[in-house]
């Protein structure tokens, strides 16, 4: 990579922390629209699970299982906080190594499968986790777990590093701290995993299992280690999202936010780390901005994707200046 | 016993039939129709306006929701599948559009029909009793046709010309191109007749469970599952699939009633752990 690739990949990035941190919360800040604290949370959050997805793809499965995970951290988490009065920071890790956990042990089996019977059956799993939330005892059933307190104080040695989220006059605007700094996190952790010498392993996954196999290559361990870091992210943003909305239900996460998260990553473009991001960005707020379309949302918002997809079938980024050459 | 038998067997044939469609279009195309649910419902609607409304024979309804499907199926292979297949990169791709076009069936059928459970009245009267087996003859008709579809089908795959060309097809593509088969065309016409047959099944059902906005996503979901069973992209095995989730619903409906809502639970884990044996299903080929 030459020098100046690499000042502009530092500029690039200064500039999307500037825009985060910066511009964006002096830019609510100045309209009073606080309201989009919380829709660009949710995007954040959104963001996380679509990036695991999009690990699953990396590996060349189509997940449609993301929001059986959503779920299920966001019931570790409400569980472990308003049942046993666990910090939220503890239950977060916890909610997203449980997510892990369970990931490895259904996808030994599950990802023996390819193709579209993986897809068909990650897509049954969303509907598992959704009648298992209704049918065990400790998640409460269809009446979901509800008021579940804020996210407390973080303090070391009787320093307060992270205060009480209640303590704010805008609550959401901590949330929304939280969530974008999780998605940085989680976007510099999946570019430097695909960059690493595993992530190159996975591509080689995506390409031909078999021959990488050939190679020595320990398949097995490969596609279970991309699957329980994309289920680990799913049951964080899960757990995040719960304690923004202080609320589950069983329907909090169904087959349509499964389905939702893979778009994402499509409409982003499978060949792009970043993709995720846009996705979700653009298919969240394209949703929101139709709002006032009323009955016919669902339809102009479908008829654009539908469009999308016909014009850019490889995703957003996809997209390159006209002028430029073909390679 | 006898009845959980005989209603399971009704499942059984008309769970065939919405597999059958949804496996013909993912054997020729590759494409995994996300869409079929949607297209069941629609074909119930075309029932309920042309014979719940209209008041023409129930006939007439039925042949007016084969083809309407049979359009829909055609336009959407023709302008967008095909065109999608040709620019992407990864033929994953076909699935975001099948997604986009589910939610706009969707979005188009609430806008149309509205969001309120539509039924029409019984084709046919009366109840079928025999010793304690109690069927009502519309479910016996509805079964029977079906399985005449889909006898009527297996037959047009087995012995005419298109059939053996969309055989061949599934079997192997390239091939089939080599040897003069015009790939293009049967596509389309297989992507009809799978849309066909999800509307044939939603006209015949809106006569006994009447027809929703909302159950489309639901439907395709346990397609899904039928195809898994037999194994993707054989007639043969969707049709098992279909009667063997037909016979575990009834079956689980009856001896898990007691233990709350779950016989869905208990069949979505054996299905994972039968996938995990067999991860082709009954018949399936290996995929991928």
């Amino acid at each position: 990579m030459t020098r100046m690739q690499r000042s502009a990949r530092a500029a690039a990035v200064a500039l999307f922390l500037l825009i985060v941190f910066v511009v964006i919360p002096l830019a609510i800040y100045e309209t009073h629209r606080t309201d989009l604290y919380y829709t660009l949370s949710s995007v954040a959050l959104l963001a996380i699970a679509s990036g695991g997805v999009w690990l699953t793809f990396y590996i060349g499965r189509i997940n449609i299982g993301q929001g059986a995970y959503a779920l299920a951290g966001g019931y570790v988490s409400a569980v472990l906080v308003s049942t046993y009065g666990l910090s939220f920071w503890l239950s977060l890790p916890i909610a997203g190594l449980f997510c892990a956990l369970i990931s490895v042990l259904i996808g030994l089996p599950i990802l023996r499968l390819r193709g579209v019977y993986f897809s068909m059956v990650t897509l049954v799993l969303t509907e598992v986790a959704r009648l298992s939330a209704l049918a065990l005892p400790v998640t409460n059933g269809a009446k979901g777990i509800t008021s579940i307190p804020m996210p407390g104080a973080i303090g070391l040695l009787g320093l307060t590093i992270v205060p009480a989220f209640d303590s704010f006059a805008e609550p959401n605007a901590a949330f929304y701290f939280l969530s974008v700094t999780m998605m940085t996190l989680t976007f510099a952790a999946l570019w430097r995993l695909v960059n690493s010498r595993v992530g190159h392993l996975f591509a080689a996954l995506r390409q031909n299992e078999a021959l990488a196999s050939s190679m020595g290559v320990n398949v097995p361990l490969l596609r279970v280690l991309a699957y329980a870091i994309s289920s680990f992210l799913g049951g964080i943003g899960g757990a995040i999202f719960v304690a923004i909305a202080q609320s589950i239900y069983p329907s909090s996460f169904t087959v349509n936010d499964s389905v939702n998260f893979m778009l994402n990553c499509f409409l982003g473009g499978l060949s792009y780390v970043f993709g995720p991001m846009l996705g979700t960005l653009v298919l969240y707020f394209g949703w929101d901005l139709l709002f006032q379309t009323g009955q016919y949302q669902l339809l102009i918002y479908s008829g654009v994707m539908i469009l999308l997809i016909v014009a850019l079938p490889n995703g957003l980024l996809s997209l390159r200046w006209p002028s430029r050459k073909a390679p | 016993m006898e009845q959980v038998i005989a209603n399971g067997l009704y499942l059984g044939a008309q769970y065939a039939m919405i597999a059958l469609g949804l496996t013909l279009i993912f054997a020729l195309m590759n494409v995994l129709n996300f869409a079929h649910g949607q297209m069941y419902v629609l074909g119930g609607f075309v029932v309920y306006e042309v014979y719940g409304l209209m008041k023409l024979p129930f006939v007439v309804g039925l042949i007016a929701s084969a083809l309407t499907l049979a359009v829909v199926g055609a336009a959407l292979e023709r302008f967008l599948f095909r065109t999608v297949i040709r620019r992407s990169e990864r033929e994953e791709s076909t699935m975001l559009l099948a997604a986009g076009v589910a939610y706009f069936l969707d979005a188009a059928i609430l806008l149309m029909f509205g969001e309120k459970q539509r039924g029409v009245h019984k084709i046919v009267n009366g109840v079928f009793i025999w010793d304690n087996l109690i069927l009502p003859w519309d479910r016996i008709l509805v079964a029977g046709l079906a399985v005449a579809f889909i006898v009527a089908f297996i037959l047009m795959m087995q012995f005419t010309k298109p059939g053996r060309a969309m055989r061949a097809m599934a079997q192997d593509r390239v091939a089939a191109q080599l040897m003069g088969v015009p790939v293009a065309f049967y596509g389309l016409v297989g992507f009809a007749l799978g849309a066909m047959l999800a509307g044939l099944v939603g006209g015949l059902l809106v006569t006994i469970t009447g027809v929703n906005s909302g159950i489309g996503g639901a439907i395709s979901i346990k397609a899904f599952m039928m195809v898994m069973i037999g194994g993707a992209g054989v007639v043969g095995g969707a049709i098992a699939g279909g009667f063997i989730l037909g016979m575990l619903e009834s079956v689980g409906l009856t001896v898990l009633h007691a233990y709350g809502d779950i016989t869905y639970l208990v069949i979505f884990v054996a299905l994972m752990v039968f996938l995990a044996i067999r991860p082709n299903g009954l018949m399936g080929k290996p995929w991928g």
